[in-house]
């Protein structure tokens, strides 16, 4: 079939223990409209995610201008997502929503370096909206699996990402692993929680 | 069987009419082009047959088939190859285009494929809802899509049976990550069998109409792995938002504006998981059917997983 169509970026599914271990991006060509990548830690490359899990608190954080962040958590972790002018669907979506409440995000990595010369990873929301618990849950299912198809693709010698996290970062990818099952355990345990009440 | 000999055995059968020829023979020929003379196989094979043409004094046109080029429609998967085809007539389309004289659906058992026929090629009108053998028909790609062109050297044979044409649909499923312009209410041309989606008031065909108001949304379901580009039309959409013509009419009347329609979609609708099936037309799966993935799910199976790496 003809690839002739640029395809759109997929949206990785990644837990936020492992997406704020993340902090180095690429690009794969020279175009100064190439698409920007960071880099996953389980090896892949991703310019766009897909995450549900529940917003716990926003925060307009704009001088002049609104600028929002809201902390979404997830099983393992928290994502930070920014929303400003130039992002106004997600900003309004932002500043109506009333926590906790369960949202899904579609949105762009990005990359900051800190005083301290760390570098922290957030989320630049193309969508947010409200869901439900069963499309959390699903979420949490589906993000477990990519994670493990990616940790047990993570050794093959032609895989040209993990290459560049085993270059790029001094992780242990095992853990990632780890994170997956007991964010599936947590579903699990809520189960029971709920067929004892 | 080396790749030559099922070359000299193919023209053996094709000659098998007018020429008494021996395998081993035109296997060398073919061998002594290829390996002696560095020729293409297929440029080979062509230069003995034409040698074979002129010993029977026949034009290639003469020349029986030989092996098959029975396809079926699904497995058109290569542009500017010569194939039989034997399928019906699903729908005719109106030719946009003065040149063409006929275009339309076919359809077989496998599926569905576009076909054009020229008015420089003057061939008898197919009828819709017929099965044809069509012989000598040459495949087209476009942006990925394969269709046929009938020309002056094919051969229509109307046959007296019926095809159950195949449904080609696919089902694929994810999350809705987007909603694309060009969805919620939209206007398409009045024109009698236009229906193109008008911007800013005016068809690209047509220049600036009076459009007839429709739903529609252009979504992709991604699944972490691919992205699908799929297409609800105004049933579907309204079965998927909750959201009826009329009502969204009215919406768009009251804020002066129909975007508005577009983002109260995008809020019921967006970060939701959904499979979805239909057939694949280009890049686009027309929804046909649709279900919403809200039931409960099972963690068993990805912890089995996890504790098996």
């Amino acid at each position: 079939m003809s690839q002739a169509v640029p395809s759109r970026e997929v949206a990785r599914r990644v837990f936020a223990r492992e997406f704020n271990d993340a902090s180095y991006t690429f690009k794969e060509s020279d175009d100064e409209r190439a698409p920007v990548y960071l880099l996953l830690p389980t090896g892949e490359r991703a310019n766009r995610v897909f995450l549900v899990g529940t917003l716990t608190e926003k925060e307009d954080v704009g001088e002049d201008n609104e600028y929002w962040r809201g902390r979404i958590v997830d099983p393992t972790g928290t994502f930070f997502v920014y929303a400003g002018q130039y992002q106004p669907e997600a900003a309004s979506a932002l500043r109506d929503l009333e926590p906790p409440a369960y949202v899904a995000i579609v949105g762009k990595p990005r990359t900051y370096e800190t005083d301290d010369g760390g570098v922290n990873v957030s989320v630049r929301p193309e969508s947010i909206t409200t869901v439900d618990a069963a499309t959390r849950d699903r979420w949490v299912i589906e993000t477990a699996t990519r994670t493990l198809e990616r940790i047990e693709a993570f050794d093959d010698e032609a895989n040209e990402y993990a290459r560049m996290v085993d270059e790029q970062y001094d992780l242990d990818v095992a853990s990632y692993r780890e994170a997956a099952v007991s964010a599936l355990q947590s579903l699990d345990e809520t189960d029971e929680l709920e067929a004892e009440a | 069987m080396s790749e030559l000999r099922t070359h000299a055995a193919e023209i053996v059968e094709q000659f098998s009419d007018h020429l008494d020829l021996d395998v081993e023979e035109v296997e060398s020929r073919l061998d002594n082009l290829v390996n002696e003379y560095r020729v293409p196989v297929e440029e080979a094979r062509r230069s003995v047959v034409n040698s074979y043409l002129d010993e029977a004094d026949l034009e290639r046109e003469e020349l029986g088939g030989g092996e098959s080029r029975a396809v079926a429609l699904a497995d058109i998967d290569e542009d500017e190859q010569w194939i039989d085809v034997t399928a019906k007539v699903v729908e005719l389309w109106e030719p946009r285009n003065e040149a063409i004289a006929q275009v339309g659906l076919l359809g077989d058992e496998s599926g569905r494929t576009k076909f054009v026929a020229f008015e420089t090629s003057d061939l008898p009108d197919l009828d819709e809802g017929a099965v044809y053998e069509l012989k000598n028909v040459v495949t087209d790609e476009y942006e990925g899509n394969f269709s046929v062109k009938l020309n002056r050297t094919t051969t229509i044979t109307e046959l007296d049976e019926d095809v159950e044409v195949g449904d080609d649909s696919v089902e694929v499923e994810g999350a809705l990550v987007d909603i694309q312009s060009g969805s919620g209410l939209i206007k398409r041309c009045p024109e009698e069998g236009c229906t193109r989606v008008l911007q800013n008031g005016r068809c690209s065909e047509h220049g600036e109409v009076d459009g007839e108001f429709d739903l529609r949304i252009k979504g992709v379901l991604d699944d972490g792995q691919d992205v699908h580009e799929v297409i609800f039309d105004r049933e579907s959409t309204e079965e998927l938002t909750g959201l009826a013509l009329e009502e969204a009419k009215d919406m768009a009347m009251d804020a002066l504006d129909t975007t508005v329609v577009a983002e109260e979609m995008r809020a019921d609708t967006l970060g939701r998981y959904y499979r979805v099936s239909g057939p694949q037309l280009g890049r686009y799966v027309l929804v046909d059917e649709f279900e919403r993935q809200d039931g409960p799910v099972d963690a068993e199976a990805a912890l089995i997983k996890a504790r098996s790496i």
